[in-house]
This record gives C-alpha cells, structure tokens and sequence, in this order.
C-alpha cells in the first residue's frame, strides 16, 4: 500500500457522491483527502515519522502521507500530513438541534412584541464568571450593535440591561429578580479546561436550587457555544458566531409569547 | 532638530508631549497623597514579609488587614513594622507571624520617632534594595557574556495554566528562536485582593502569578539561555488590583519585562481608577529601579474600539503612559509602549495606514522599546489566512523597527498557544525579519501621499485630543469613555476600599532610595 504525492494508482473508488456516504473532497468524489498537523511527545527521526503514520492510520486515514516534519524542541516533533479518510457519514440522519423561531429584524419583533405582549420585555445580561471578554455580550445589547445589527437597547419594546463582564452568577440573578427580567443573557468565552461549561451550569444550578428557573427564559452565547450545547446545560437557547441581536431578541419574544398566550 | 520620514511636524509633537506631561503632573498630584493596601502589602513584602498564615492567607495581607482594621492604613505599613521592630527586636517577617496568631495588635504598641524607626528597619530596606540591584547586575553581566537577540525581540506567551508545563513550552519556545517569555495570567488574578502562593498547577487561560512560579520560570530560562546563548527575558502581568506587589516580586525574583500600563485595569476590568493610578505610580518606580521594561496596553484600545477611528487614542494615550513612567523614575529606554496591527483586514490601503501608525509612533518615541501587538480581533477560525495577516503584522514590524514583537499566533481566535503554533510563528516571524531586515533603511514615503497624510492626521487629532484632556483631566476623560470607548466613573469598580488618604508621618523610604 504505497502512494506518493503523485501517486497514478487507479482510484477505482466509486466517484458518485451519495450523501448516504460522505468523505471529504480533494479534487475527486469520495477520494476522503485530509490534510492535518500535529506534534508527537517523540524525537525527530523515523521511528517517529512511522509512528505519526501508524497514527493517521488508526485515524481512519489510508495512504498517510508526512510531507514535513520539524523537531519542535527535543521530544517533540510536529508533523503535517495527508491521508484519505476511510470513514463515512450519512448526511442524511442527521438532526442538529436549531433555535426554533423566525428570524426577524427589530422592526418585526417590536411590532410583535407590541401586538402580542403588550408591555416591553425586560432583558439583563453580561459576561459572567471570571470572564472579562464585553465585545460579544455587547455586540448583542448596546445600542449601535455589532455588524450592521442593531443591540437590544436600540429596540422599542426590549428593556434591556447590560451589566457588564466578570459579573458573578448570583449578582446576574439577583439584577434580573429585582428587574422581573423577562430573560437572562450571558455571554462566555473563555474556554479553557471548561471553565464556561463550570460557569454557565453553575448559574442553572442556583436558579433551580431558588425555584425560579421557570421563572425566566434563560439563553447563552459566545463563539464556542452551540444551541445543542446550551440544551444540554438547561439553557432555553444558545447563539454561537455570527448571532446578532435579531437572532436573540425573535427567539425571546416568540418564547416569551408561547409561554403567555400558549 | 529630529529627522522624519513621515515629515511630522516635531513642534506639534513637542507641544502634544507638554500636555500629557501636565495631564500626568495632576495624576501624580492627586496620586502623591494617598496609599492602597496593595501599596502596603509590596512595603511589607520589600521588608521581608513573605509566606501565608494557616487559612492560605498571604502575611503582607494579614498584616496590612490588621492595620486597615483599626483604621489606621493612613499611617503605613512602614510605620507600624519599624516600630514593631523598634519595640521587640524581632523581624519584620517574625512580627507578621505573630499577627497572623494573633499575638500581636502593631498597632497599640508605645511609639518610638521616625529616626528609630527607619534606622531599625535598614537592614532590611538595604537587603531589598541590594538583592534588586543584584537582579538587575545579574541581567547585565548575561546580556555582556552569552548576548541577547536582535530587537524586534520575539516575545511569545506560555498559558498552560499549569507553571511545569510552562516551563516546558517555555524552553521549547526559546530554543525555536523566542527572546521574551510571558506567563500570562490566569483569568480572575487581577481581580484578587492578594497574590496566591507558592507553584501553582491550575489555571484558566493563563498560570497564577506567584513569587514562587517567578523563580521556577527564571531558572529554566536562565538554563535554556545558557544552552541557546542568548539571554531570555521573563515577562509577567503586574496589574489589577496587587500591581505593586507584583512588580516587587518580580524585582527580587529577577523578571525582565512587565505588563503596567495605569489605565487598563480601569478599562478591561473595572478596577477603580483612584486606585490604579495609586498603585501605578509605585509599581512604576519599582520597575524602573529594577531594570524592567514596561510594556503599556494601548494595544487593547483597538479590540473594543475601532483601530482606524482611534488610533489618535492609543498615541495621546502612550504619550501619556510616557509622562507617568518620567515622574516615576522610568527612563525611556524600558518604556515598552503599546500600540497594534488591528485594522480590519478587508481595509482598502489598511497596510499602509498600520505602516504609517508604526513609523510615526516609531518616530515620536526614538528611544522607547516599542511594543507592537498582532491583530487578535480580526483573527478568525481561519488559520491559514490568520497566518498571512500575522505575516504582514512581521513586515511593519521590521520595516519600521519595533521593539518589543508579540508574536501573533495563527490560532489567536481558536485557543491559548499549543507548542506547534508557537514554532510556526517564531518561523514567520524569522523569515519576515532577516528577508526584509533593511527594508526601512531603504524606501521613504512620498510626500503627500497616503502614508505621509495619515501620520499627519493622527497626530494632529492626538493633539487636539490631549489639549481636551488637560482641560477635564484624567479622570474626567475616563468617565466619559474617550479610551477604548469605555466609560468609568471616578468612585465605581474594584478596589476603593482600599484606598486611604496618607496621614501624617506616613513612610514609604523606598521611593527615594529607588528614584535616585
Ligand atoms: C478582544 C479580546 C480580548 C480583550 C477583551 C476586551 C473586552 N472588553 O472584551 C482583552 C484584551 C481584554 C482580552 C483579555 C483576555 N483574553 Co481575550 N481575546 C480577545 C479576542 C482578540 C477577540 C474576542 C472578541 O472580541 N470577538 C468579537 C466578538 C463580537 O465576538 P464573540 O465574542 O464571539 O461574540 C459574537 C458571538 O459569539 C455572539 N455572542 C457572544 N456572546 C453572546 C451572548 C448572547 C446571549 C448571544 C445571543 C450571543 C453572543 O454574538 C457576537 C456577535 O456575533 C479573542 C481572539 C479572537 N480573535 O477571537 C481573544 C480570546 C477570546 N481571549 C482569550 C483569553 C485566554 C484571554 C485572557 C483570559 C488572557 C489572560 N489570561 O489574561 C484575558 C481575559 C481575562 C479574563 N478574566 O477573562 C482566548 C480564549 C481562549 C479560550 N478558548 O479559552 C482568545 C480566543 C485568544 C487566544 N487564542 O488566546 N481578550
């Protein structure tokens, strides 16, 4: 089983794509190339570059290919390599947890929040824990946005409270009791050893300990935050990159809507 | 008269320089009659107290709480230790001991005069003063036998939250190429009323600053810089709320490089800004007495404000940073100020404007060991063309004669550095520097172009902007959020309480030994 860089074996792989089946893509249906890097704790030499190839292989990579290799300092040495996947997913089966709502711009969610609330809805978030990063949290809330997407201060019928970064779990809930917030916003990322993971189920933790977790609907964000995630973590919704104040704010008020009106 | 290769007009410049020297005269006023228990608890550690009582808690803060109790902060530390020592013939460190059992009230002690007290604590003023001194001779005779790097010195950061295995990536890094060493901090330090001790093993994003992770640090750079023959530089973060303290660690323990800037803390943590200007000034004189470059954080302006719109905040701002490091004793040659290549990368001509901003910073501060930032906020998940941004960062760089090269990381937007990205950049980094090493000595900028213009316009809005400032004053300014677009009010934020106005008699005999 040996192959180059331009390698002529005959690639009698089946060349349809069947999304029953997907692989990556090089230049040839189904030919599952991946380029990677990654450092072994080895010396340079061969026994190195077989064991960064034996790696690829049990992987799930066919043909490994290491096209450069570079002690790091001694020990470790870093690889970059190629190889074709041989696994397949089916594309098909698959279900990623979404937000349900429509997507509206302000307009749309104060016209609705007017027509079907009736009063402002009151929001309080911030970068809670030991998290100092404001930029993502203020994105959402401050009035002149993020990107061309106006903050939920800017919006007619939000009352919305930014409070900031490095805000503990227990201040965030005691704003929000003393606001009779509609909705909890918090912002996290920083990610390292899980330290959002920690933070943001400490906060559901207390809300439920007090018995009012029912009492808000409670939504996260940040750049490595998924829906599915904050699902799992007993968050009503989370946005991850590229999530505007238009994301959050329809979410809430057609949450906020289906718990009052049914 | 100074030679410009942007045709700045140095006249305008001199008068700009003027306005933040009065902008830092009113800080240093206002800054000269009051202490903090940070200011405090670094006079006790300068006088030997190290250690923690039984509960973790560290001895300066026992002490300095002790004092704060009896409401009593005013007089010092200094003070009450001398005449502690004055009364019981015991050491400053044996006399926190017995505060910390509770054997002891400093306070409530018969008070002996100023002369008995200082001369009783001599000694141990004399043992801080010549262990500095030695640090700094130690960093001397390095640089004179093994050498150093070429400037713009490679500075990477290690983050493993972990000091061992910093350590490891650390001599990793140095033998790749790397001049400067930061352990960043973990997330929350700035935020804590004392400095944790002894080695620590668990961190978020970064690794505790303690005394101990300082000596751990030096040593393994010091041993890779004899195997590399080129001394390393250790850099660490005083800042937030124990900025002195750190810096006196960081003295007696032989770091060369520190993060003090006097208004980010105000800024990105919410720490009150009477308290930081406080603590600033000591830490500021620490640092200059011990030899350390400082590097000042304009560059974090740009990560909540645009970089294009305020880049004239980052210049009234160094200019500022410059006058307040002058009236601690700082001399220019450690001034590492900040600035950073965080244009929006989809920018028409951005290089140029980023070419302009480092050669007219480069030119208004020909003595300063520049610290020039990569783009981090416009860094995305991808890398491939992160890698290219943080090329042409490398290109200004070298081009316009930096100081201080954080390097950028091609993952800035993913995680804290894993050895392999470090080794790639110090190669970018390399292969940018020594293919481009006389660029700057060769090309000018063509008068009324574009380059020429935009270091005009910036300095003439810094200008305008300082003459604002040295009507309102500082502390004004940052109330209205004229830097970084964050606004803070004089008595909010962090750390108040722990401001006290000085009172009569009040010491603090370092200041005069180290500024001299
Ligand atoms: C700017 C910045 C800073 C600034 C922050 C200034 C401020 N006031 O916020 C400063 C310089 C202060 C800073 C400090 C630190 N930083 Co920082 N920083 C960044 C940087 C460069 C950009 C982040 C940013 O502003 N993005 C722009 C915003 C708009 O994007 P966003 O946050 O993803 O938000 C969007 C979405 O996620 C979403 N969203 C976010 N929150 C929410 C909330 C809700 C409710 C909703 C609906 C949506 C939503 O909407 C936004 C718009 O689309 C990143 C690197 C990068 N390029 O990503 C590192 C980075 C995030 N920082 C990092 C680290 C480690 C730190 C420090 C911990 C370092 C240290 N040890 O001191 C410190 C923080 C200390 C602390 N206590 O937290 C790491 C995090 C690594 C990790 N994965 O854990 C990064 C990735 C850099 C790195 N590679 O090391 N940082």
């Amino acid at each position: 089983m040996s192959s180059g860089l331009y390698s002529t074996e005959s690639k009698d792989f089946d060349k349809t794509l069947d999304l029953k089946k997907v692989k990556p893509y090089g230049d040839t249906m189904n030919d599952g190339k991946v380029q990677m890097s990654f450092t072994l704790p080895v010396p340079i030499g061969d026994e190195g570059i077989e064991a960064a190839k034996q790696l690829m292989r049990k992987m799930g990579f066919e043909n490994p290919l290491v096209v450069y290799y570079e002690q790091l300092t001694e020990g470790f040495t870093f690889f970059s390599g190629y190889g074709s996947c041989t696994h397949t997913v089916d594309y098909t089966a698959i279900h990623v947890p979404k937000v349900e709502s429509t997507k509206w711009d302000m307009h749309q969610t104060d016209e609705f929040i007017k027509e079907h609330i009736g009063r402002p809805i009151v929001v309080v978030g911030a970068s809670t824990g030991t998290d100092a990063h404001t930029v993502g949290i203020d994105a959402i809330m401050n009035m002149k946005g993020y990107a061309g997407h106006y903050g939920l201060e800017r919006y007619e019928m939000i009352e919305a409270l930014n409070m900031g970064s490095q805000v503990p779990n227990e201040d965030l809930i005691a704003k929000a009791l003393e606001l009779n917030a509609d909705a909890i916003l918090v912002s996290q990322t920083v990610t390292q050893k899980d330290v959002h993971i920690k933070n943001m189920v400490n906060l559901i933790e207390i809300l439920e300990a007090e018995g009012i977790r029912h009492k808000m609907i409670v939504a996260c964000g940040g750049p490595r935050v998924t829906h599915e995630l904050a699902k799992e973590l007993g968050y009503d919704a989370g946005f991850g990159m590229n999530t505007y104040a238009d994301d959050v704010a329809s979410f809430i008020a057609q949450e906020l809507d289906k718990r009052i009106n049914g | 008269m100074q030679k410009s290769k942007l045709g700045l007009d140095f006249t305008k410049v001199n008068r700009a320089r003027s306005m933040a020297k009065s902008i830092a005269d009113d800080v240093k006023r206002f800054s000269d009659k009051y202490t903090s228990v940070a200011v405090e608890r670094t006079l006790c550690r300068l006088l030997g107290v190290d250690g923690v009582d039984a509960n973790d808690v560290p001895l300066p803060n026992v002490v300095v709480d002790s004092i704060k109790e009896k409401s009593a902060l005013g007089q010092g530390a200094v003070f009450f230790l001398g005449n502690a020592v004055v009364e019981t013939g015991l050491s400053p460190q044996q006399i926190a001991e017995k505060i910390a059992s509770n054997k002891l009230d400093i306070t409530q002690l018969p008070t002996h005069t100023r002369e008995e007290v200082t001369d009783a604590l001599q000694p141990y003023i004399d043992y801080s003063i010549e262990r500095i001194k030695n640090n700094r001779a130690r960093r001397e005779k390095y640089i004179e036998t093994i050498g150093e790097g070429p400037m713009p010195y490679l500075y990477v950061i290690v983050a493993t939250g972990n000091i061992y295995e910093d350590v490891i990536q650390a001599q990793a890094a140095a033998r790749q190429g790397a001049d400067i060493i930061a352990v960043i901090r973990t997330t929350g330090q700035s935020l804590l009323d004392y400095v944790p001790y002894g080695a620590t093993t668990e961190g978020f994003g970064g690794t505790y600053a303690t005394q101990e992770n300082f000596r751990i640090m030096r040593k393994a750079l010091d041993e890779v810089g004899e195997e590399v023959g080129r001394y390393i530089r250790l850099c660490n973060y005083c800042s937030g709320l124990c900025m002195p303290e750190i810096a006196a660690m960081g003295a007696l323990e032989g770091l060369d490089v520190m993060l003090n800037d006097a208004l980010y803390g105000i800024l990105f943590r919410d720490i009150n800004m009477q308290r930081t200007l406080i603590d600033q000034y000591f830490s500021r004189v620490i640092n200059g007495f011990a030899g350390i470059i400082i590097n000042t954080g304009e560059d974090n302006y740009l990560t909540t404000a645009d970089a294009v719109e305020e880049a004239h905040t980052v210049l009234a701002s160094d200019l500022i940073n410059e006058q307040m490091a002058l009236t601690a004793g700082l001399p220019e040659e450690q001034m590492g100020l900040g600035h950073a290549f965080e244009m929006d990368p989809d920018l028409e001509n951005g290089f140029l404007l980023e070419l302009a901003q480092a050669q007219m910073t480069r030119e208004i501060f020909p003595k300063a060991p520049l610290k020039y930032m990569p783009p981090t906020k416009f860094m995305t998940g991808n890398i491939f063309k992160g890698h290219i941004q943080d090329a042409l960062f490398n290109a200004v760089s070298i081009w316009t004669k930096q100081g201080l090269q954080l390097l950028g990381m091609l993952t800035e937007a993913v995680h804290t550095p894993l050895m392999q990205d470090r080794f790639l950049s110090i190669e970018n980094a390399k292969y940018v520097f020594n293919n481009m090493r006389n660029i700057g000595d060769e090309v000018e900028y063509k008068k009324g172009g574009i380059i020429r213009n935009r270091a005009k316009e910036v300095l003439d809005k810094a200008t305008n902007l300082l003459e604002k400032l040295e009507k309102e004053g500082l502390f004004t300014a940052l109330e209205k959020g004229i830097f970084a677009d964050i606004k803070r009010p004089k008595n909010g934020g962090k750390g108040l309480d722990g401001v006290s106005e000085k009172a009569e008699g009040y010491l603090n005999p370092f200041i005069k030994l180290m500024k001299s």
